[in-house]
């Protein structure tokens, strides 16, 4: 593979992991891929009603306060990132 | 195997409603999503009753709906939000009462995803232009219009994307003719993903976003962008803009903010202002927790405009806003009513108010006032420092309200759902039933419900009265033809006939000139004036004036049958012989010159009803002894000519020809059905071609076990069939569909429309020596539900064995249960607090539980007695205990003593799922299984979620490990285990020494109890990981089972294992066979799956008709029931397996979806052709009808016997 090539493979590359979050890459830590895989199910969990019902019926509350806090939820559903290493 | 799914009750949770006028009338309409279906309700604005419109399959997963006007528009569309990746807008058209799809607009993949915009809609109140927006990221906005030709026109789509940021909600602003602005609620996460402290987690702000679509630039911006409270869930719009000819605003625009505990006010630029949600006092309420609100509604009225909020407990907040032009002097909240929790509130203009219910059955209310001048505390943002927001972070001192009964609204309506069913089972229970009930667990919370549903129509019984004899006729008639109400009851016993009027009251009557002495065949109003009685000796034709025409039967003969209508007259004789009579046009009866000789003795006779604007019916339907039925020409030209003869077989006791409606057959115009009922109790309909009078397409149904007996009568002004055998059928026309439904009522002899000013669509019928009056109130309706009410969400539930009764466990999260409640008043009021003993006594069915902290639970072990619909006892648990499982058990060390075993945890919590004990608790029967006497419990380390007899002996699932318990004096006894389960056990079945464990989401597990060595072994397992809901054996090596995701499947284990396996006395082999895929040494084959569309929550294995073949019939948790037919022959599956495939191409999905990715949504459909999509086929046009049957060859009626004779024969439905 040329440079040149390499380049602008890696380009767009990284334009479709702008373009749509949640992909993944080679380089995806352990944190990342976890947090992804998360929010994916909270989006899931909101997006399917009658899976929406099953755990606010498990729960004992209401839908929408279900939906809300599965949605808040997905501000870190895996709690804070590990720290960076120094180096 | 190969499977045939059919939904025999489609769900009926409400996902969202959405309230518009639809068919662009006055009225306003109602669309209800019901997850995966579109209802268009249409409420009757003088009686406050609700009816079905029209309700269609989406074969899609609807996530968000909204109405929508185009400006200066009178009607209104329906834009969806689904899993398709697309918009859909949505027109209903009422000449051919469907939903119409104008646009679909590809925009992303499809499926739920984080970035595919559908979860949440917004429209510019204005209709210029709608938002649909993702849960993060994304968000199109569409520009809609209308061309030259006034066609609704969309734009492509503008992206108001932002990267990295979860979207709580959106709305669109109310900003007059302005540029169209869209409010959203956003929430940055790229900060608190790169921050290993967390301080920008706990930093982080939620902005309310406004987003403006430059019309002009065709363009949008992020227009302003400011933080708001970190708990906001909700955004609620706010009338704005002004009024073109005055100057006067509407109202101030920007937007309600629905934050935890507080309502916040909003615009650009403007002064905030904020309220408290008011609280109920509840001496037993979590004071750390907030209220949210769930659902909101904005009503405008001239001039002025309120919002009814509602929060998780079901109270209604009214909220209004005082403004001077477009600038907030108040922002006033105060109590309005407390409804059940909805997942959608519609205000209707004519003042009605719909409660979309998020569990249980939905409500319509009217309003009765507005609140406006009550007692009721209000609050008000000005009565607070700095209009409420002087520190935005601190909360406002609580606020309270006393909730009280239904004040401000009243209950008009109420219509029934089964949502959520958890739990059910299948039986025959009820006396005098040849099929079986549906028993279902239902609801939430104490509006819980235990329901029995029987297949048939619900009949309202309005009089009921003791008559001297046995009759065997019974008629009604009018007295003119253009009489609006029926005059007369006639009643025929064997040896008179007995006239009785209706007025006031029903009395006897003599000067009718009816002839009394005599047993009558027939009655008939005839003519403009006269009447007409048709007995064994001859007919009488009594005019207006009371002078009578006779005709006499010949000298030896007698009549035997006779049939009539509005001008013709048909009587067969004793000799076999048919005479013919017919009305001129002097309202003189003339006798045909002829009389047709038919060879065997007629049985029975039809002619259908004068259509409007002719002479006479040409068709004469003629049973006779031998076996079959002729089709005679009453027509002019061919008078008593024999046209065509059908075989039969078995002698015709009765005919009945009638012109319905049937879509499926005919579009436009009523369809000619002959209705042959035989003495074996068979019904045939066949159609009768208008044209030649050939009878084609024959359908069979076995009614009962009597001679039929079928009458055409009137219901909701539309023709229909009453059949008569041991159980009384209706064969009806419903939104343009033909149904055949059995009604739940006594056995009718004989059955007769009846009119009168009290019950002008009644019907009339003898049953034995009693005359009943009654109505049939909801028709399309199949199954009748009856229920009893339970007090906490039900869980499971079991059938004794023995004596018929139920035993169901029920239990409440996040409620105190009662003892504990007591426990903590008892404290309070040793600590000399107030307790108010008001709140406590407040119906929990209506104001529903007050809500503790998580780990707290109420739960009790209920004993049901089906049939008599009641609760025979309650055992309520105690130490915050919730009971998970149950079962009965024989203890063969006790001599097979029936037990049951209730696995309950302490203090349990879901997530992550622990408790600080589990317990098995033993129950003995007292008093015929009336009470439960406790033995002992025995502690478990984990939640026991499934536990099961087995051999005389318990077998649990606790936690991971699977148990094997022998009773003892203090303690079951730990027998055997087996811990290598992955998550936990959650169902269990058994047959033989086999055990079959569902995981939680490890799919299915085969066990074997090795008894010699006493081993519990795992030998087969699934390949693919399933979350577990619901599994049944349907054979030794088969199961059916389905997981949380909507799914449904079969697996099985391969014959040959399942032999070593059983021929293995110790189970050494297995316990040395080396393990596949870090699993069991064996793996079992998926034979189906099917992705049904809601959480199948409990399938079972039963024959719902009388010796009809086994079907699986599963429930969901949105009130589905549908069942899973095995198709019999190769070629019924080449056949509608080839339909199925047809009908994805002819028939669209009302969303967007592709039918076959959204039946395999999980994993690629197998084995299964999806019913409700083939039977769609009968709405087809008909050209598209017969282009398909063409590619199949066959006819378009051999294509829809085959549909209907599948669901006949599977479900009786």
């Amino acid at each position: 593979m040329s440079s040149e090539l390499r380049y602008t493979a890696n380009t767009q590359l990284e334009h479709l992991h702008a373009r749509y979050t949640g992909t993944g890459h080679a380089d995806l830590t352990k944190y990342d891929w976890i947090t992804h895989q998360h929010r994916d199910t909270l989006t899931s969990i909101v997006g399917h009603p009658s899976l929406l019902s099953y755990l606010a019926l498990a729960d004992g509350e209401a839908i929408g306060r279900t939906k809300f806090e599965m949605t808040e939820r997905m501000l870190q559903p895996c709690g804070p990132p590990p720290k960076k290493d120094e180096d | 195997m190969h499977l045939y799914n059919l939904t025999l009750q489609p769900p009926t949770a409400a996902a969202q409603a959405i309230v518009g006028n639809f068919s662009g009338a006055r009225t306003q309409e109602i669309i209800i999503s019901h997850g995966t279906r579109l209802e268009l309700l249409r409420p009757d604005v003088q009686t406050g009753k609700l009816s079905t419109v029209i309700a269609s399959d989406v074969f899609g997963s609807i996530r968000s709906l909204a109405a929508f006007r185009l400006t200066g528009s009178t009607k209104d569309y329906a834009i969806v939000g689904s899993d398709s990746g697309r918009i859909i807008i949505l027109d209903y058209d009422p000449k051919s009462s469907s939903f119409v799809k104008l646009h679909q607009e590809t925009f992303g993949k499809s499926g739920a995803r984080r970035i595919v915009p559908g979860q949440y809609l917004a429209t510019d109140p204005k209709g210029r232009s709608v938002m649909i927006s993702a849960v993060e990221k994304a968000k199109l906005v569409y520009i809609l219009n209308r061309d030259a030709a006034a066609n609704l026109t969309i734009s492509s789509p503008l992206e108001a994307h932002k990267n990295n940021a979860i979207i709580h909600h959106i709305v669109g602003l109310d900003v007059g003719f302005e540029n169209p602005l869209f409010a959203a609620l956003e929430v940055d996460y790229s900060e608190s993903d790169q921050d290993p402290t967390g301080e920008a987690f706990n930093n982080a702000e939620k902005m309310l976003t406004y987003y403006e679509l430059d019309l002009g630039l065709n363009h949008v911006v992020r227009k302003w962008s400011e933080s708001t409270d970190p708990r906001a869930n909700l955004l609620v719009q706010v009338p704005g803009g002004q009024v073109a000819s005055t100057d006067r605003f509407d109202g101030p625009s920007g937007v309600l903010v629905c934050c935890e505990d507080h309502i916040i006010y909003r615009h650009m630029d403007r002064r905030q202002h904020r309220v408290p949600i008011p609280r109920r006092q509840h001496p037993l309420e979590d004071r750390q927790r907030g209220v949210i609100i769930v659902t909101a509604v904005m009503h405008k009225m001239k001039g002025a405009f309120f919002f009814l909020l509602q929060s998780e407990d079901g109270d209604l907040f009214k909220v209004t806003i005082d403004h001077e032009e477009d600038e907030v002097k108040a922002l006033k909240i105060k109590y309005f009513d407390t409804v059940p929790v909805a997942s959608s509130l519609c205000i209707l203009k004519s003042g009605f108010l719909f409660v979309a219910s998020e569990f249980g059955n939905h409500y319509l209310y009217q309003f009765q006032k507005l609140g406006d001048d009550d007692n009721e505390p209000e609050f008000s943002s000005t009565s607070y420092p700095g209009t409420g927001m002087a520190n935005p972070t601190l909360a406002l001192p609580h606020a309270h309200f006393r909730p009280r009964p239904l004040d401000n609204l009243a209950l008009a309506d109420e219509t029934e759902s089964l949502d959520p069913i958890i739990d059910s089972k299948v039986m025959n229970l009820l006396p005098n039933s040849d099929t079986p009930q549906i028993f279902t667990a239902c609801g939430r919370g104490a509006r819980s419900s235990f329901r029995t549903l029987r297949h048939g129509l619900d009949v309202e019984e309005s009089v009921s009265s003791e008559l001297p004899g046995i009759p065997n006729a019974v008629w009604t008639t009018k007295r003119r033809e253009d009489d609006e109400f029926d005059t007369y009851i006639i009643l025929s016993f064997v040896n008179g006939t007995l006239v009785l009027s209706i007025g006031e009251t029903i009395e006897e009557v003599q000067d009718t000139g009816i002839l009394s002495s005599a047993p009558t065949l027939a009655v008939q109003q005839i003519g403009a004036d006269a009447l007409l009685q048709v007995h064994p000796q001859g007919i009488r034709h009594i005019l207006a004036d009371h002078r009578v025409n006779q005709w006499s039967a010949p000298q030896g003969k007698t009549i035997v049958t006779a049939t009539t209508n509005k001008r013709q007259v048909v009587v067969a004789l004793s000799s076999a012989e048919l005479v013919y009579f017919e009305l001129d046009l002097d309202g003189q009866l003339n006798e045909y010159q002829d009389r047709k000789a038919m060879g065997s003795t007629i049985t029975a006779l039809s002619i259908a009803e004068v259509p409007e604007g002719r002479q006479r019916t040409p068709y004469l339907a003629v049973g006779c002894e031998d076996q079959t039925v002729r089709i005679v020409s009453l027509d002019p030209e061919s008078t008593l000519e024999t046209i065509s003869l059908q075989a039969l077989t078995a002698p015709p006791s009765t005919i009945c020809i009638a012109d319905m409606l049937d879509a499926s057959i005919n579009k436009t115009q009523p369809t000619m059905f002959v209705n042959i009922g035989l003495q074996n109790g068979v019904l045939l309909r066949t159609v009768l071609d208008p044209i030649n009078g050939q009878l084609t397409d024959t359908r069979t149904r076995f009614l009962g076990n009597r001679p039929v007996r079928l009458v055409r009568v009137q219901i909701q002004g539309n023709p229909a069939i009453l059949a008569l055998s041991s159980r009384s059928w209706l064969n009806y026309t419903h939104q343009n569909l033909m149904h055949f439904t059995p009604l739940i009522f006594d056995n009718l002899d004989y059955a007769w429309s009846f009119s009168a000013e009290l019950s002008p669509e009644g019907l009339i019928g003898i049953a034995g020596s009693v005359l009943r009056i009654f109505q049939i109130p909801k028709l399309g309706m199949k199954l009748k539900q009856d229920s009893i009410p339970l007090s906490l969400t039900p869980r499971r539930f079991i059938s004794h064995p023995k004596n018929r009764h139920f035993y169901l466990i029920e239990g409440d999260h996040r409620v105190l249960g009662d003892e504990a409640a007591n426990k903590r008043l008892q404290v309070m009021m040793q600590a000399g607090q107030h307790v108010d003993q008001e709140m406590l006594d407040l119906p929990p069915e209506i104001f529903g539980r007050p809500k503790a902290a998580a780990g707290n639970w109420a739960s009790a072990i209920r004993i049901i007695d089906p049939v008599e619909g009641r609760t025979v006892s309650t055992i309520t648990l105690d130490n915050n205990e919730a009971a998970f499982s149950l079962a009965f058990v024989p203890f063969a060390a006790r001599n097979n003593e029936l037990h049951l075993v209730v696995g309950t945890a302490q203090d349990t919590l879901l997530s992550p799922r622990s408790c600080t004990s589990g317990f098995l608790r033993t129950y003995r029967f007292t008093e015929d299984g009336v009470g439960l006497e406790l033995l002992h419990k025995t502690e478990t380390d984990d939640v026991p979620l499934a536990v099961l007899g087995f051999q005389g002996r318990l077998v649990a699932g606790v936690g991971k490990a699977l148990r094997i318990y022998e009773i003892g004096k203090k303690k079951l006894l730990r027998k055997a285990e087996n811990k290598t389960f992955s998550t936990a056990i959650v169902s269990l079945n058994t047959q033989g020494s086999r055990i079959i464990v569902g995981d939680m989401q490890e799919s299915i597990h085969f066990a074997v109890y090795k008894a010699p060595e006493n081993r519990l072994l795992i030998f087969a397992d699934d390949t693919q990981p399933r979350w577990i809901a619901a599994v049944t054996m349907v054979d030794y090596n088969t199961v059916a089972a389905s997981d949380r995701f909507g799914n449904i499947f079969v697996n099985r284990l391969d014959a040959k294992v399942s032999d070593q396996v059983d021929d293995d006395p110790t189970g050494a082999g297995i316990l040395h066979e080396k393990g596949i895929l870090m699993g069991a040494p064996h793996k079992t084959n998926m034979l189906c799956h099917f992705h049904v569309g809601d959480l199948v929550t409990s399938i079972h294995k039963v024959s719902l008709v009388a010796g009809g073949r086994e079907v699986l019939l599963y429930t969901g948790i949105h009130g589905t029931i549908g069942i899973l037919v095995p198709f019999v022959s190769k070629e019924d599956v080449d056949f509608i397996s080839t339909l199925e495939q047809h009908m994805r191409t002819e028939q669209g999905s009302l969303v967007g979806r592709d039918h076959l990715s959204w039946r395999g949504y999980y994993v690629p459909v197998k084995a299964v052709v999806d019913g409700d999509l083939c039977e769609t086929y009968a709405r087809l046009p008909g050209s598209k009808q017969s282009a398909i049957a063409g590619e199949l060859d066959r006819t378009v009626g051999e294509v829809l016997k085959k549909l209907e004779q599948l669901r006949v024969t599977a479900s009786g439905f």
